[in-house]
């Protein structure tokens, strides 16, 4: 028995003053409800990070839409990925047959501050997260043949993307130069090849059944040891050439419960938290070979981050990942509008973060 | 000197300022890590002696931070960045010395040093 994504919601990702987690996530539930014909749900699962003790709960309250089991889960940047799998996996077991997932996030300005970190490791300045994007982007260009051009077209690439999304935090598109001319953050990654942690709200409703929009796969993964400019941030690492990253975990988990290959999927939202950070994620999703980033950039065979991505709409952490999949939901039922891929029926979704927490998605119409 | 380690248990100061690392090596896993750990953090195992890490190691990543992260009070831009220890082939986490990334380069020889933060706080970098 299939799981089938009834409907979804969103609340745009951007700053939105005045604004709590809460009524953003009532504007996302209510629009994803709606959308499946207000089908009375077992069970809700709420990703967040920062949203403090019951932000699920909190939301369903606010809706009126209480009594049944709400878990409220953080895995970091996977947040949602996170909650998606608990969901579909108690469908699957017969436990439900209709659970609400959703995400909701208010991210503080500036450079991510995490209880991740010890305050010591603050203070000693090795808790700065742009730090080890930049220190992971300088090892993908020496051994991928990349350079700072290439960062900077990813984020031409989304920027341009994201111009026709309306739930986009940044709609402007952008050209290399502007992009290797803004703010040096932590060489050699630049303020725009970083995307901006901000507020947003996205929904699910999952039922029991097949047809319309499936949810083939929802995979969670976390890191396995050893690599130094990982995900987990350690402070120390080994020789991690054959240490698989939890992102390639998580896709080939969901490839094969999807029961496809890379080479089946038409369209992909992908973690750019960072330039080089989505140019990882070819390789690790198996979208291109090891080192093939400069070639896959030029010569995509697969559409990446349609909506724009992580770049153009900013990262409200517990709703990324579900903000990722709407996107999919809208393409694989040719809802697109201008963002529309032609023809798209199989779908994948990534994020990774802290954690480390990797998860993938799998979407098929 | 009131001068104190940033953290417990990271490295000795001697009488002379200079200072050591203190990691972990796993007889079973045959690894060596940083800081120091009851369990091998890549097997699990519980074999784990205390060492006084090398203070040699070549570059292999790095940057320079540009504005001051959460919770630090240091000076920017401060280098930061990977080193590889060069009898442990260990791969850490530290402040560099040099604050211009481009007068870095890969694999060039590093040393280890104390480093002084505000407030007589003293941590770890490689110059």
């Amino acid at each position: 028995m299939g799981v089938r994504i009834a409907g979804v919601g969103i609340h745009p990702f951007g700053r939105f003053e005045g604004k709590t987690t809460t009524d953003m996530g009532v504007y996302a539930v209510r629009e994803a409800l709606a959308e499946a014909g207000n089908p009375a749900f077992q069970a809700a699962f709420c990703g967040t990070a920062y949203g403090g003790v019951a932000s699920g709960h909190k939301v369903l309250g606010a809706l009126a839409l209480t009594g049944m089991p709400i878990v409220d889960v953080e895995a970091g940047c996977a947040s949602g990925g996170a909650a998606l799998q608990l969901a579909a996996g108690a469908i699957r077991a017969g436990q439900y047959d209709c659970a609400l997932v959703f995400g909701v996030e208010k991210m503080p300005k500036g450079i991510i501050r995490s209880s991740f970190f010890e305050p010591w490791r603050e203070e000693g300045g090795l808790a700065a997260t742009p730090a080890y994007f930049a220190l992971r982007a300088q090892r993908l260009l020496r051994e991928a043949g990349l350079d700072q051009r290439h960062l900077a077209e990813v984020v031409v690439k989304n920027r341009r993307n994201g111009v026709n999304n309306p739930n986009a935090m940044f709609r402007k598109a952008v050209t290399v130069e502007e992009v290797l001319a803004s703010r040096l953050v932590c060489s050699p990654l630049h303020l725009w090849m970083l995307c901006s942690p901000n507020e947003g709200a996205a929904a699910l409703v999952l039922q029991k059944g097949d047809g319309g929009v499936q949810l083939s796969a929802a995979r969670l993964r976390s890191h396995l040891p050893g690599s130094v400019l990982g995900e987990a941030t350690p402070l120390s690492g080994i020789d991690d050439t054959d240490i698989t990253p939890p992102s390639a975990l998580a896709a080939h988990d969901a490839y094969a419960e999807a029961g496809i290959a890379a080479a089946d999927v038409d369209v992909v939202e992908c973690q750019d938290t960072d330039a080089a950070r989505e140019l990882l994620a070819y390789q690790e999703l198996d979208l291109c070979a090891p080192g093939g980033q400069a070639k896959f950039l030029a010569e995509p065979t697969v559409v990446v981050n349609p909506s724009g991505g992580l770049l153009s709409k900013g990262e409200p952490l517990g709703a990324s990942a579900l903000g990722q999949v709407v996107e999919l939901v809208h393409q694989v039922r040719g809802e697109a509008g201008a963002r529309q891929v032609d023809g798209a029926r199989v779908g994948l979704a990534h994020t990774v973060g802290r954690g480390a927490n990797a998860a993938c998605v799998i979407v098929t119409r | 000197m009131s001068t104190r380690a940033i953290q417990a248990g990271l490295f000795e100061i001697a009488a002379d300022g200079s200072i050591t690392l203190i990691g972990g090596y796993s007889p079973t896993s045959a690894k060596y890590h940083f800081p120091l750990l009851d369990t091998c953090p890549y097997s699990g195992a519980i074999d784990v002696q205390r060492v006084v890490l090398s203070t040699v190691a070549t570059l292999w990543a790095w940057t320079a931070v540009t504005s001051a992260p959460p919770g630090y009070t240091g000076p920017v831009p401060y280098g930061f960045g990977v080193v590889e220890l060069v009898r442990e082939k260990l791969r850490v986490i530290t402040r560099l010395r040099e604050t211009d990334p481009d007068r870095l380069e890969y694999g060039q020889s590093m040393t280890l040093v104390a480093d002084e933060l505000p407030d007589e706080v003293v941590t770890w970098a490689f110059a």
